[in-house]
This record gives C-alpha cells, structure tokens and sequence, in this order.
C-alpha cells in the first residue's frame, strides 16, 4: 500500500522534474551561452501555457495547441531576443535582472488585456487520457508518463545536439571563448538568436504540457521560474547535465516532501502539530536542499567548467 | 646558511590536462630579489597565486617565516608579511589614490568592524598613507580618483598598496607590464632602493630589469623550474639558452 | 566639519526634508488624508530601499530576496500583536514567550528576528557570487513565502489582520499624522547612521568588496565576514521598515515577501541611484508616486513601468538623484 502510494509519487516528482528540465536546460543554455539571466523565461512558460489553451478552446485539439504553441513561443521568445535582451548581453547582470523583470510585468499586463484574468483551463488530450498500470494494480495516468517520456527525448536530443552536431560545437565554443568564435566568422548574432529560441521554445513546451495539470493564469510561469533557479544552482549554472541532474532532485524531494513529511512526522508528533511542521519543512524542503548543496559544492554538483 | 624566508616545495597546479605549476620548489631568503623568469605560460603567475594564497594548490607544501602556511587564507598570509601586487593593475578605480593606500594600511591596523568615525579624516590611517605616497613619488596625485591616473602611475599606486601592508616579502606579478622606457627605469630603481628593506619574489619580462636588479633567478619552462642560480649563472647555463632563449641546435 | 554650501545637492535636500515635514499640515488643508497614509508608505519603502543600497549599492551584492526581511520583520510584528490580543503564549519551551503590541518590545524583535534570518541566508548565499548569488536570494526569499504561507496558525495564504497599530507611552500611533512622523524621523535616523556607516572603516572595506573582493583578500581583509555583516544590517534596516509597513497597514500576508516586492525594492535603489545615501528615498518616492499616476489613467499600468523599467536600465543607469545631483557635485 504504502510502495504503490510512494511509486505514485515518486513517478509524479519525476514528472515535475521534466519539466523544470525543461525550463532549466534553455536558461542554463542561455547563461551559459550568452552569460545572460533571464527572468522573463517564466513568461515564455506562460504564453506556451497560453497559446496552447487558446487553440484548443477554438478547435478541442490539445495537439494542435502544442503545434502552434511551440512554434509560437518561439517567436515570441526571438522577437524579446531582438527587441530587448540582445541589447543587454554586455551589461552586468544586475541590469539583465532589472530589464528582464520590467519584460515579466509587461507579459503578465499583456496577458491580463489579452486573455482576462480567469484562468483558462485544458483538458488531457482523448489519446493519453486514460491510465496505464505500471505493476499490477498501480493505475497510473498515461499523460504524465507521456510528459516523463518527452523529457527524455527532448534531453537526448539536447545531448547529441550539443555533443554531435555543428552547432553544438559552436555553443559549447562561444561558452569558454565568444570572441573567438566571433573571430572565426560565425555570425554570432543569428547563433545568440537561435539558442534564445531554441530555450523559448522548451519553455513553451513545458508550458503547453503543464496546462492541463495546473490551472493556466497570469502568473503562473514565476514559481516554475523560481523553481527553475533552485534547479539550475543545484545542478550547476551553464551544465545541461547539472540542469537534469538538479530537476529530476527537486522535483522528487518536492513531490516525496509533500506527500510523506507529515506523515512521517506523526511518528513522534502530535497529528495537528505534525501536519503543521511537516507540511512548512515540505514547502521548504528544496530550499534546504540547496542550502545544503551550495554549503558542500557552492558551483553545483555538475559544474560547467573546471 | 640560514632558513630561507620563503620556502616552496613540489607546487603544483593542473587546470585540467594544462600542468601550470609542476613540482616547483623555490626559495627566497631575508633580504633578497628573487625573480622567476620564463616563457609565456610557463606558469609564473600561478606560482604567484599559489604563494599568495590565491589559488589553491593541488599538491606541494609552503613555508613562510618558518610557518607552514600551506593551507592558510589568502587574508591571513597578508598579515604574517605576504603581500602581492598584480599584473593586471588592480587599484580601486573610484577611490582616491589616497583611498587606496590608505585602505591597505586600514588593513593591518586591527580589524575594521568601526562603524563609526570617518576613516577618511583618520590621522592613523592618513599619516602613513601620505609617507608612502611621498615614498613612490605619487604625493601630488593623493586627491585624483585612481581612475584618472595614467598607466604607469597606477603601477606605482599599485606597487605602493603592496608597501602599505608593511610586508617582509613582497610578491610582485610584473611590476613594469605596459610600461614605457622611462617609467620602467623609475620603476627599476625604485625596487633597487627597497633591496635590504623587504624580500622580493619578482615575476618579470623585461630581462633588463631582470638581470639588473635580481640576487638570484630561477627559470621556469611549463610549471617546472629548469635552472636557479645567480644571474651570471643563469646567462650562461646551456639548459637555459636552450629552452627559454631558443638557442642551441 | 559641516559646510553649508548652497550646493546643488544641499538645495534638492533641503526642499525634500520640508517638504516631508510639511506633508500633513498640507494634506490636512486640503483634506486630503490619504496622502498622509500614501506618504507613509513611501517612506516606509524608502527605509528597505536605503537599507537595500547598503548591500546593493555600496557592498555590490546583487539581492533578488530583500523581501524576506521587510516580511519577516512585518510578521513578527503580527504575530507577537495577535498572541498580545489573545493573551496566549507564543512559545512555551524552552522559554515562555508573550505575544506584546508594545513599539519599544515589539519592533527591537523584528528587526533582530530578521537580523538572524539574514545571518543565515546570508550566511549562505555569500559563498557564492555573481549570478548564482541573485538566484538564490530570490530562492530563499520565495522559501520564506511558502514558510509563511504554510503557517495555517497565522492566516496562511490569507495572512494576518492586527486590532490596531502598536503603541508606544503616550503617543497614538493610530493617528495617521503621528504614525507618519515617527516613520520620517525613523527614515532619517537610519539614513544617518548608514551616512556614518558607509563612511566609517567599516565602509571603506565594503566598498572595497565591491570593486575588487580579491584585492581586498590580498591585502588582508577576511571579506566574507564583513561582506556577511553588512548582510545582516541590511536585513535589520529591511526588518525594521516591515515592522512600520505591518503597522500602516495594520495588516500582514505572505504576499509582503513575494518575488514582487523583492524585484520593487530593487527597482528603486536604481531608478533613484544605487550607491548614494538619498537616492533610494528618490527613488522610492518616484516609483510609487508613477503607480499611483499610471493607474488613475490606466489599470494597465504594470504595460507601461516595465518598460520603462527597461528605458531606465537601458539608458539611465545612474537613476535620478544619481544623475542630477550626485554627477554635478563630484565634477563641480
């Protein structure tokens, strides 16, 4: 009872996980890269969020709201590249932080006029929306396995990509030395603009993915963003490995926390008192997760370089 | 012969598979210019870092004064008497010339938690802050912000930080780097007339300045010391001319 | 030595502090109250802000949590204020501890509970810099959102009302007027002692960190630990003004910490200019006076502060007192 309770959560921390992956491998590809913080990486979540649920209110198809939102968000996500950010590769990141923020307030004010401020809701897709028992007697909903599935082959892809091809070769260059690559006639530019969109477009698809399990509303890309954060300083800034590594940890100390600290604490605590502690440790329990990671390895566990 | 003030054994530092440091022992005693010599990358600034302080050393042990120091702070080396000057200038741009050296005094005159009195109107830390500046020749540039000062003039300021912790040995990563012909020599006298004040381990290019004001050099080729000996040595050891200078067959 | 020059920067001073001392006899002639209140909370912002420069502007941390502070120090304002009511004890072991709606109890303890959560984090973060540093101070203040919002004791999500404001002897803080004097006379004795602060030793080695950490290790400065005090002054200051927010409002709730407010604080140390001792207070005043202008027109008006968020990065990144006044004095 109790094993088939913590596969289920262990497979839903799991499932987190991917998609702060998500989230994590464009930020950590765009600071690595570009030595750029990004805080509007949370709105690009919000409008795949976005996007999706709005093309499957007009046609009832999750999937054509995930086709139109990746590539949509990409756009967007190239269009910010242009307009603001490509500006701001040079500044400190005190300036990257504070622009970036004033982009957050923008999208979320935008999305406001343009949506309304009721949340949007999507449903599971017909195809994955039923169960699949795992082990004999252990349901477990196919969209959420469906979810664990593409991160892997989105980290796949992003492993042979940097590993194998062309430009992989020149993102991980221009990571140790821009100037070069610039030197060597790669038109940094366009390169800067495609990895930018390259990282708009995993956040859309998280974000696309996230709707129909989280209520699709202004906001909600800051906590994946923030989130996203403790992923990428656990993991290591700049390390696509750091980025899974750190996701796959917090999303199932967040998931296991929540569903298993009270409990756990009933053992030598009263049940209110228990419920009470547990449940505050469990909000914080990535927190000190970090906490203790940066105390023993304060580069992350799977530094980029050196 | 008496113990050395400094003494180094079997530094080494690898970034990756670059070996900077390899097995580098090195002395300097009381009283001596000791300068390291070498090639481009040879690894003379990582030795720097290492005996400083800065960077921490995947293998070897140091002693100063007699003390293992080994695994000691960067801080706490400064206040046995080690103090370093860089070769990329790094003076406080926005604090005065004053400022800055008045700060590397504040630096050995007890702790800083004061909260209160002004520093900048501190006969303590103004009094001897002006002497040195008198010292290196920048007295009349006391009140410019040190990012008005020219090249060479930062140098100076730089070097005379380094003077201000009152140090015993004074670790110099290229005093002269970008310097022109004039300043180089006012630089080259002014470390000659410190000669007998305070030990110098001297990283340097220009070789004029090397063979002039040098006790002992010892040369570096890919983290390893190759030669150590006078410089009359030095010039005319074959394994020298041979890997430094380029020459033999 | 005082030297009163009719300078530039003596003059914008001197007609901000009357101006400050005059606001309520004006808003009361006008019978505009509200103004007393909205004035409060400027001064009140103010009071974080400064204390955020201290890190920020002088010490060249880059703090994305300041928040957690200015939070915390309004919660423990509400919570020794709600067992106060109820008489209840708000610790039993290993020490009894009363709730209180004392001033002279009450707010010296939030400014020392958030001196401690700011040893901590601090504690914390200071091992690491740069970006990583920004990250994990808005990590740690999103942590103390959830903390509070977790406290299902204290409202929870829907946070905490007080009955009324503290008090302190005979003086009513529940009047506007008083409670906005004792905030401006608050604003100006800490931006004394932070004038003293960052003039004293003390603030040469912080601005030293800032410019170049290494070289002050060089030269002997252990700097963590000073860097880490000014950490935890800041976070007092931060305390101290959340205590003041927790009593204008008379009112606490998580979303004091929210990333939000954070980035807010920021936002003003800058648009006023970051590392000046008045620039904050400007900056406060100019922010929040904009959101009230923008959203008489406009309750869109988050469409057009973030971009001009993003002109101010862009293009004027010595904020407003810092170009108009700090600039002439220094070249004049």
């Amino acid at each position: 009872m109790y094993f088939l309770l913590f596969l289920q959560q262990f497979l839903n921390g799991l499932q987190a996980g991917v998609m702060l992956f998500l989230m994590a491998a464009g930020l950590t590809l765009v600071f690595g890269i570009m030595d750029l913080i990004n805080l509007a990486h949370g709105s690009l979540f919000m409008v795949g969020a976005y996007l999706c649920a709005t093309v499957f209110q007009q046609t009832g198809s999750f999937f054509l709201g995930l086709a139109v939102a990746l590539p949509g968000t990409a756009l967007v996500g190239i269009a910010v590249e242009i307009i603001t950010l490509r500006t701001l590769y040079t500044r400190d990141h005190l300036d990257q932080v504070l622009a970036t923020f004033g982009l957050i307030l923008f999208f979320n004010e935008l999305t406001k006029i343009v949506w309304g401020p009721r949340a949007l809701f999507l449903d599971v897709p017909e195809l994955l929306s039923g169960t699949v028992e795992i082990i004999p007697g252990a349901p477990y909903p196919t969209f959420r396995l469906a979810i664990i599935g593409v991160g892997i082959l989105v980290a796949i892809f992003l492993y042979l990509t940097v590993t194998r091809t062309r430009v992989g070769m020149l993102i991980r260059a221009s990571a140790t030395n821009r100037e070069m690559v610039g030197a060597l006639g790669v038109n940094v530019k366009l390169l800067y603009t495609l990895v930018f969109g390259l990282g708009a477009l995993l956040a859309g698809l998280a974000g696309a993915m996230a709707g129909p399990l989280i209520a699709v509303e202004v906001g909600m890309g800051e906590d994946v963003l923030i989130l996203t954060f403790v992923v990428i300083v656990i993991g290591g800034i700049g390390s696509i490995r750091g980025a899974l590594v750190g996701a796959i940890l917090v999303g199932l100390i967040d998931n296991l926390g929540r569903a298993f600290l009270p409990a756990l604490f009933k053992v030598f605590l009263d049940p209110a008192t228990a419920d009470g502690v547990g449940s505050s440790l469990a909000s914080m329990a990535i927190y000190i997760l970090m906490a203790l990671v940066l105390a023993w390895k304060p580069r992350g566990l799977v530094p980029a370089y050196g | 012969m008496a113990e050395p003030l400094l003494k180094a054994r079997g530094l080494s530092k690898a970034y990756g598979a670059l070996r900077a440091t390899d097995e580098l022992s090195l002395d300097v005693s009381h009283d001596e210019i000791h300068a390291v010599i070498g090639p481009n990358g040879a690894g003379k600034t990582t030795a720097v870092g290492q005996l400083s302080g800065e960077l921490e050393s995947d293998a070897g042990t140091i002693y100063f004064a007699g003390q293992d120091i080994t695994g000691l702070a960067m801080y706490k080396r400064a206040h046995l008497g080690l103090a370093r000057s860089y070769q990329i200038t790094s003076v406080f741009l926005q604090f005065t010339t004053e400022d800055n050296v008045a700060i590397a005094i504040q630096a050995h005159d007890g702790h800083s938690f004061r909260f209160w009195r002004a520093a900048r109107t501190d006969p303590k830390l103004r009094g001897p802050a002006r002497e040195i500046l008198e010292q290196v020749g920048l007295a009349d540039r006391a009140d410019v912000p040190a990012a008005n000062l020219s090249h060479g003039e930062q140098r100076q300021l730089e070097l005379a930080m380094a003077l201000a912790t009152r140090p015993s040995l004074l670790l110099l990563d290229e005093p002269t780097a970008g310097m022109g012909q004039e300043d180089s020599s006012h630089m080259v006298n002014f470390l000659r007339n410190l000669k007998g004040q305070v030990a110098i381990l001297l990283v340097e290019h220009d070789m004029d300045a090397v063979f002039a004001l040098a006790d002992r050099i010892t040369v570096l080729v890919y983290g390893k010391a190759i030669a150590t000996g006078t410089p009359e040595r030095i010039r005319s050891d074959p394994a020298v001319r041979q890997a430094y200078l380029g020459e033999g067959d | 030595m005082v030297r009163l020059k009719l300078t530039l920067k003596t003059c914008v001073l001197l007609t901000g502090l009357v101006f400050l001392l005059v606001l309520p006899l004006i808003a009361s002639a006008l019978e505009e109250q509200f103004y007393i209140g909205m004035f409060s909370r400027i001064l009140i912002y103010a009071l974080a802000a400064v204390s955020l420069d201290l890190i920020l502007g002088y010490g060249g941390m880059v703090s994305f949590g300041h928040a957690a502070f200015f939070g915390t120090g309004a919660y423990v304002v509400g919570i020794l204020a709600f067992h106060g009511v109820e008489n209840s004890a708000l610790l039993h072991w290993p020490l009894t501890l009363l709730g209180t709606e004392n001033v002279l109890l009450s707010w010296p303890v939030a400014v020392l509970v958030s001196a401690v959560l700011a040893a901590v984090i601090g504690a914390i973060s200071l091992r690491t810099s740069g970006v990583y540093f920004i990250m994990i101070t808005l990590a740690f203040a999103q942590m103390m959102y959830f903390f509070f919002i977790s406290l299902e004791k204290y409202g929870g999500d829907d946070g905490l009302s007080l009955l009324q404001r503290n008090s302190v002897g005979g003086i009513d803080l529940g009047d506007d007027t008083n409670f906005y004097y004792l905030c401006l006379a608050l604003l100006i004795g800490f931006l004394f002692l932070c004038h003293r602060l960052v003039n004293s030793r003390f603030g040469m080695v912080i601005q030293g960190c800032k410019e170049n950490e290494r070289r002050m290790g060089a030269l002997g400065f252990p700097t963590y630990r000073y860097k880490l005090l000014c950490f935890v002054i800041a976070g007092a200051g931060a305390g101290l003004s959340g205590a003041l927010m927790a009593n204008l409002a008379e009112f606490v709730s998580p979303s004091l910490m929210h990333w939000r407010i954070s980035g807010e604080i920021l936002v003003m140390v800058i648009l006023g200019g970051m590392g000046t001792l008045f620039g904050p207070v400007f900056g406060a005043a100019g922010l929040l006076l904009l959101e009230e202008f923008l959203s008489i027109y406009t309750e869109h008006w988050m469409l057009f502060l973030g971009p001009a968020m993003i002109l101010v990065v862009l293009f004027a990144r010595r904020g407003l007192y810092g170009s108009f006044v700090e600039k002439r004095e220094k070249n004049g």
